[in-house]
């Protein structure tokens, strides 16, 4: 069994790694707990307080007493972005809570050189560590004496550079000189020394691999800081993506998903309707329904793509598909939720079919109706990402995804915090239209 | 001609496991406009199954309902219905829910206002006519279910255990105003009650129904109805008849619902 081999080796691999971060994850969730205790303490130092809720004594298992403490998502949200910033050097942060950062600077280690006959000789390796961004400044050191002489490397933080050592010296590694020792630690060759500035590893050829120590910090290839997305975020806003503004990435992808779901309700919404009043339209649309309903729509986009390629249309219909099953279930299930006492009374008041549907069937269904809606919105929101990952001119997806090839890595987080901050917006607006359309939701 | 007429109705659900359940056998009763009647009976006796073919919302398998002459053949807007609860809709305001009748037929919004209005100084909720159903107590909301069906001025009014979900002191509240709107707009009412007191107040008639098959056990005719009008139901319930007459109904459901028991307990031997 293949698959289970290949799976226990990743799920190993994934498990060691979990254990590798136990004692970050202990820190942090030792960092709330403490906060929650002083907060705890802080507050019943304020004041006491007597409402309905504070009085009750039973509030363990009392779902109606939990409410989402305001403190803690503070300092939830506050510390991500802290640990966010200590981990990448954020200028939003005194240097005092940043994290070892990668070594920058210039600093020294020697190394011995041991000839054919047996003699040895030391030299030195100036070296210069410039951050990214920097350049090398050209810096050089007396040979020394000896026929090994002092060697120079510069190198830009988080890279790598050889040293060849003999190139400036009289006997070379082809006349029999090999290094012996570096910083005063014995080495041969595919070993590694480490030092308080980096790593010194001995090639299988002699040469030395100067690696300077990245310390605790994220390149900002793996994690740009916050204040560098925000950064990008204003010149995005002002500059585009190649030569596309962000506004209008961001329109295109709302616009797909707008006019996806707005056809997917116009037309689901109505045959919801007819399968929640008519056996024949139940039976007829049930397997088509219950079948593409756990058709994850992500999972049409190559059927999507080789029908309607990728342009507007093959995104639209896609977004329709998604909206359509999701709105067709609400309204069904909206329909079937009437109480056939509400309908009941509706006929003996005298309402002829078409007055039912309008006044009591509709209205009844609307917060099932709206409870789809918000769902297949989110799922719209979702899947045209993914569509535009997959293939488009423009839109956000396409941003990040196009940001990904450069490795612009503060883009693709930009990207991500405006689709989360946009999908967050788009369920607020709906819950807010919600309590305003139908605010009898809940109350029959 | 005028009246409601029960004629011999039969009722017979086939079940999905091949049998059958006789909900009604022969039930017969003829009911002058005005009359008003309760109908009392063990659980599954089949008073909602009655009703609900007086209604219109079911056809029985036999038999047929008349009313002042014509057959029943489905609902109508003369025979009002008032159920138990969560009937009212909820989207609507009090005064909204009451005027949907006379909405739904068409009636000029004067019209239709000068009737509402009316019927909510009726039933006293004149201060909550722009409250939303929701908003009101289950006693009030029963209230708002009356207004509703009597706007539309049905000749018969339906109920299902209008009372059931009150508590004691409304519910009292709340059959003293059945009383008067019976007395007050002269309908023919059929009151289904699974409470021997309310069935004695509220039933000028009172048919005690017995299952399996449901049938008519025992009819009777009592004066408590007409004293309570707009007296006091409390006084009523002191007349020298009132006690003897309830302890009687009371041990023949008794006994019924022992028999059920015991009839299980049979079966099951
Ligand atoms: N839809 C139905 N299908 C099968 N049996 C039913 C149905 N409705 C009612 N019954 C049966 O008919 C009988 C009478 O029910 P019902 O009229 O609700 O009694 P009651 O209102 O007196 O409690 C019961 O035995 C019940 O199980
Ligand atoms: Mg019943």
């Amino acid at each position: 069994m293949e698959i289970i081999s290949d799976l226990s080796g990743e799920l190993a691999t994934l498990f060691l790694g979990i254990l590798g971060t136990l004692p970050a994850l202990i820190g942090y969730v030792a960092v709330i707990l403490l906060a929650m205790i002083v907060w705890r303490f802080a507050r019943s130092k304020m004041q006491s307080r007597a409402d309905y809720t504070s009085l009750k004594t039973v509030t363990f298992g009392d779902e109606s007493a939990v409410v989402s403490d305001k403190a803690a998502s503070v300092i939830s949200i506050v510390l991500i972005f802290v640990i966010w910033g200590a981990f990448t050097g954020s200028a939003w942060l005194p240097k005092l809570l940043h994290a070892p950062g990668a070594f920058t600077g210039q600093d020294s280690f020697s190394y011995t050189v041991e000839y054919a006959d047996g003699s040895t000789d030391d030299a030195e390796v100036l070296v210069n560590v410039f951050p990214k961004g920097g350049s090398p400044e050209g810096i050089s050191v007396a040979a020394g004496n000896g026929p090994a002489a002092s060697d120079v490397v510069e190198v830009q933080a988080y890279r790598s550079k050889l040293i060849v050592w003999d190139q400036n010296d009289a006997v070379k590694r082809a006349d029999g000189a090999k290094i012996t020792s570096v910083g005063g630690m014995a080495i041969a060759a595919g070993e590694d020394v480490t030092l308080p500035f980096g790593r010194v590893a001995l090639t299988d050829k002699g040469t030395m691999n100067f690696e300077p120590g990245t310390g605790w910090q994220m390149e900002d290839i793996w994690l740009p800081a916050p204040n560098a997305v925000a950064e990008r975020l204003v010149t995005l806003w002002q500059d585009g993506y190649q030569n596309v503004t962000l506004a209008e990435h961001l329109s295109y992808s709302l616009f797909r998903v707008i006019v996806g779901f707005l056809l997917g309700a116009l037309i689901g919404i109505p045959l919801g309707y007819a399968m929640g009043l008519s056996n024949w339209f139940r039976g007829w649309f049930d397997p088509i329904v219950e079948f593409m309903r756990p058709v994850p729509p992500l999972a049409l986009i190559p059927l999507v793509i080789i029908w309607f390629g990728i342009g507007e249309q093959g995104k639209i219909i896609l977004l329709f598909l998604a909206a359509l099953w999701i709105m067709a279930i609400g309204a069904r299930s909206g329909v079937s939720g009437v109480k056939i006492s509400k309908v009941h009374a509706a006929y003996s008041l005298g309402a002829s079919k078409v007055q039912i549907l309008r006044h009591v069937i509709i209205p009844n269904s609307l917060p099932e109706i709206f409870t789809a809606a918000r769902v297949a919105m989110g799922v719209c929101w979702g899947t045209v990402v993914a569509a535009e990952l997959v293939a488009a001119e423009k839109g956000v997806g396409k941003m990040i995804v196009a940001a990904s090839k450069f490795q612009a890595t503060d883009i693709v987080l930009t990207g991500i915090i405006l689709i989360g901050i946009i999908g967050f917006g788009i369920d607020v607006l709906m819950r807010l239209m919600e309590k305003w359309l139908v605010p009898w939701k809940g109350k029959g | 001609m005028s009246g409601l007429a029960i004629d011999k109705i039969s009722m017979r659900f086939d079940l999905p496991d091949g049998g059958a359940v006789q909900a009604l056998k022969d039930v017969s009763l003829d009911l002058k406009q005005g009359e008003l009647l309760s109908v009392l009976g063990p659980s599954g006796c089949g008073k909602t199954t009655l009703l609900n073919i007086v209604a219109g919302f079911l056809a029985p398998t036999a038999g047929e309902i008349r009313l002042n002459g014509h057959t029943v053949q489905g609902p109508d807007a003369e025979r009002g219905m008032v159920f138990q609860q969560g009937a009212l809709f909820e989207w609507m305001s009090v005064r909204e829910n009451v005027s949907f009748g006379p909405d739904m037929k068409g009636m000029k919004k004067a019209e239709s206002r000068e009737i509402v209005e009316h019927l909510l100084d009726v039933v006293g909720l004149q201060d909550f006519k722009d409250k939303m159903v929701y908003e009101l107590s289950g006693g009030m909301q029963q209230r708002v279910a009356l207004a509703r069906c009597l706007a539309n001025d049905p000749d018969v009014i339906l109920m299902d255990e209008p009372l059931g979900a009150l508590d004691a002191l409304t519910r009292e509240k709340m059959q003293g105003l059945v009383l008067r709107l019976w007395k007050e707009t002269g309908k023919t009412i059929i009151l289904i009650t699974h409470s021997v007191e309310e069935a004695l107040l509220l039933g000028e008639r009172l048919l005690v129904m017995a299952p399996r098959p449901g049938r008519i056990h025992k009819e009777y005719r009592l004066p408590f109805a007409e004293m309570g009008v707009g007296a006091d139901l409390r006084e009523v319930k002191k007349h020298p008849e009132y006690g003897p007459t309830r302890e009687e109904i009371l041990t023949m459901i008794w006994d019924m619902e022992e028999e059920i028991m015991g009839g299980t307990a049979g079966g099951e031997a």
